[in-house]
């Protein structure tokens, strides 16, 4: 096990290069600079790969997609307005059903915002993003490990669906250092019959999204649908903390989620029986997996760091099954532990009074 | 019996939807001929543009992506950078390449991306119904231009080929025109050489078209090509612009290799 | 366990490798570990700074409102860091630069002429690795054999004579902080 010191940023690089990642274009911005510096460095040291620090972000989505349906695993990365910038080329990918990898290391919004850690743009990642009717895969790491080992599977579901598929950091996760060990990348399983590489003797083929004919457009969406139907039935993911025997249930991802198990571990000692339940797919949403536990515990309390985005998806699970409150520090701010337990032992004591009462 | 004409091999059976008189279908026609000529069919990947060219794929018997607005030469320039043994060529019409797309033109252009560009100027918006382009002659009325372009509101035309010229990655620019047979010819000259340069290497080419766009001009088709002659061609000259083949010579190497030194 | 530690000073002084070499001991010896480095905006104008979090478990956040420990090299690094250490918390203050003392009494600190002791034995340079001889002298988070196994994986066998140095930086800063204590 050869454990190592690394950066996010360029745990996320490591980890593409190392999933056969051979492309990567992008532009600077605060705080994902590290993820392109280290492209720089290492992918040209490997046989076939290529680093453009491309003109702006647009330019770095389209480089990304002619690079993908060249037959690469390509790879994008940006922080939150570069990544609206990228919107046009993901949804243009999704139409073309393009793979490739766009990592966002989130920072406070909205318009320029700051360079802080948040998590402003859990609703442009997980409806889509662009125009159009698509979803795009969203991976939501919450350690430097999950960083890597989510990275390559993000190639391998990117490639499998032909589909983009997004990693959803933030500025904490890009800067920080943990210790990670990478796995073993699986073999790319990537048929030839999807790349454009010349017609050859044979047919020549073109891959597009205008489809000028409505009812061949609503076809194709109703393929991408199906597409989104098998990836909501078979991707979701979740991690489950103390949630046995618990009355109330924290809901959060990523680095929000690290701040959540830390209060859930603070009050382990006290008396109050709290879990958490961490979505790492946040689309697809683990939302029946979520709707099960409401059968024993009625009261949620999603915690984010924004003004309530994720809250929406947990509404939708929970159905009105469950009482559902919400914690948010949006703009950059990065609560502690200690912080929201006390929040935590606030709203448990409301909520047991509420039962009380009734 | 010798055949002496025929339709090109890369140009496919269909019938072009262009309107009449339009010098799309002309400039797809040359393009194909090249692309015979060269026999390189089997290894070219075509990016076409979002305007009335976004079914090129329809007509060329190549492979082909089609790209957002403007960003032809960033597909190009991902498509080329990992098969750099392909012929990949962006065709863009004056809006996506001088407006939207200026910024993917220009800087492929500087990078001197090993592509070319068929650039084919109409002086309007076509498929949206003919809106001012960046190309616009002045006076020109469009239909977001009605009583004629005027320089101190709407700025003057673009002339993106000249532009180009002191970028060292650029090779081999020309422009031409497709509203008379000679032109046609030499259109088709222009482009051979353009994929020449491409396929020796020598960075990044472009040919500029002009084009033209009778039902947006309000004009017959032979009108059309004589406004190209009086009007056009006083602001955009025709002729080779820069021929510099060893300028962006590319070695050859992969990225690997380029970074061992 | 939980321990958390801000490293602070200019640019220059070794304030990141400071933390981050810690951070590779810790990995090393077995430890859960976080290190988050001030980053952007923050490191313009001179000032760098970074937080290590150590511990047995997962670590819930890398970042520290109240650390443990504050290593500062420089003045304005006191002055911002001063009063966010936790009360019966340690300051560690590089007494050859900074010449003003915390006000806060619920605290407790060490003043280490790291800079001089770092000229002494003859590169000014090592001045950050005197205070890791002092910092882990008083805290005793790793062991110094194990720290200075770190330290010379970190910096890489191409610098060999530097790692000499910086043994005896070390050496000389875990006296130092043995003969305060």
């Amino acid at each position: 096990m050869n454990k190592v010191l690394m950066q996010g940023n360029n745990v996320i690089a490591e980890a593409a290069i190392r999933a056969g990642c051979r492309f990567y274009a992008g532009y600077p911005i605060t705080p994902q600079n590290e993820l392109c510096e280290y492209m720089a460095e290492h992918i040209r040291k490997v046989e076939g790969g290529v680093f453009i620090q491309s003109e702006s972000e647009i330019a770095a989505i389209n480089m990304v997609a002619g690079a993908s349906a060249a037959g690469v695993r390509a790879m994008t990365s940006s922080s939150s307005p570069g990544i609206s910038l990228k919107q046009e080329g993901i949804s243009s990918m999704a139409a073309c059903e393009l793979p490739g990898v766009i990592v966002n290391i989130m920072r406070g919004g909205p318009g320029l915002g700051n360079i802080r850690p948040s998590q402003g743009d859990y609703f442009q990642a997980t409806r889509g993003g662009g125009h159009g009717d698509y979803r795009v895969i969203v991976l939501a790491p919450a350690t430097c490990q999950e960083l890597a080992d989510l990275t390559m599977d993000a190639f391998d579901l990117a490639d499998n669906y032909r589909t983009p598929a997004m990693i959803l950091a933030d500025g904490m996760m890009g800067q920080m250092m943990e210790p990670v060990v990478f796995k073993e990348p699986k073999r790319r399983q990537y048929p030839e019959r999807y790349m454009l590489k010349g017609a050859g003797e044979g047919k020549s083929r073109f891959i597009k999204g205008l489809i000028l004919d409505q009812s061949d457009m609503e076809e194709h969406n109703w393929k991408l649908d199906r597409k989104y139907q098998v990836i909501m039935k078979n991707e979701t993911r979740f991690e489950v903390y103390r949630a046995e025997d618990a009355e109330l249930m924290i809901v959060a991802y990523g680095t929000a989620a690290r701040i959540a198990k830390g209060a859930v571990k603070r009050l382990g000692d006290s008396n109050l029986k709290v879990g958490l339940f961490r979505p790492i797919t946040l689309w697809p949403y683990p939302s029946s997996e979520l709707r099960e536990f409401s059968r024993k515990i009625k009261n949620f309390i999603v915690f984010e760091m924004s003004t309530g985005q994720m809250l929406e998806d947990v509404r939708l699970a929970l159905q009105g099954f469950a009482d559902i409150d919400f914690y948010g520090r949006p703009g950059g701010v990065v609560p502690t532990p200690a912080e929201l337990a006390n929040v935590i032992i606030h709203r448990y004591k409301k909520s047991s009074k509420k039962k009380e009462l009734c | 019996m010798k055949k002496v004409f025929g339709r090109p091999h890369s140009l496919k059976t269909s019938v072009f939807h262009y309107c009449p008189g339009c010098g799309h279908s002309i400039a797809h026609r040359i393009t194909c001929e090249v692309i015979d000529e060269l026999n390189i069919r089997g290894i070219t990947i075509g990016v076409p543009p979002a305007g009335c060219a976004v079914l090129a794929y329809f007509y060329f018997d190549v492979d082909m992506i089609e790209a957002p607005h403007g960003r032809g030469p960033a597909m190009a320039t991902g498509i080329k950078r990992v098969l750099p043994d392909r012929v990949v060529f962006s065709y863009q019409g004056d809006g996506d390449l001088t407006a939207i797309g200026i910024a993917e033109s220009f800087h492929a252009a500087n990078r001197g991306e090993n592509i070319t560009v068929i650039f084919i100027n109409n002086a309007v918006y076509g498929m949206t119904g003919g809106q001012l382009a960046p190309t616009t002659m002045l006076g020109q009325k469009t239909t977001t231009s009605p009583l004629g372009r005027n320089a101190s509101l709407d700025g003057y035309p673009v002339k993106l080929s000249e532009l180009l010229v002191p970028l060292p990655g650029t090779t081999y620019i020309e422009r031409c025109a497709v509203n008379s047979p000679a032109n046609i010819l030499k259109a088709k000259k222009a482009i051979k050489k353009a994929f020449q340069c491409q396929m020796e290497g020598n960075g990044f080419s472009l040919v500029e078209i002009l084009s033209p766009c009778p039902t947006n001009w309000k004009m017959s088709a032979v009108d059309s090509c004589k406004w190209i002659d009086e009007v056009m061609t006083k602001v955009f000259p025709l002729g080779v612009i820069k021929d510099t083949p060893a300028a962006g010579k590319k070695t050859g190497k992969t990225e690997k290799e380029e970074n061992a030194g | 366990m939980l321990v958390k530690t801000i490293f602070a000073g200019f640019g220059g002084q070794g304030v990141l490798m400071m933390g981050f070499s810690l951070s590779h001991c810790a990995m090393s010896e077995g430890y859960e570990v976080t290190f988050l480095p001030a980053y952007g905006a923050e490191m313009r104008g001179g000032t760098a700074n970074c937080t290590v979090a150590i511990g047995d478990e997962e670590i819930a956040s890398p970042i520290s409102s109240e650390p443990n420990y504050i290593v500062v090299m420089n003045t304005p690094s006191l002055y911002s860091f001063q009063n966010k250490v936790v009360s019966g918390g340690v300051l560690f203050i590089n007494s050859s630069i900074i010449k003003s003392e915390p006000r806060r009494k619920d605290i407790s600190f060490y003043k280490i002429p790291s800079s001089e002791i770092a000229e002494q034995i003859g590169n000014s340079r090592a001045s950050n690795t005197v205070m890791m001889g002092a910092f882990i002298q008083k805290t005793g988070i790793v062991s110094p054999e194990a720290y200075l196994k770190s330290l010379e994986s970190v910096m890489g066998s191409k610098k060999k004579n530097v790692m000499d140095i910086n043994r005896k930086a070390f050496a000389s800063g875990y006296e130092y902080m043995s003969r305060l204590l």
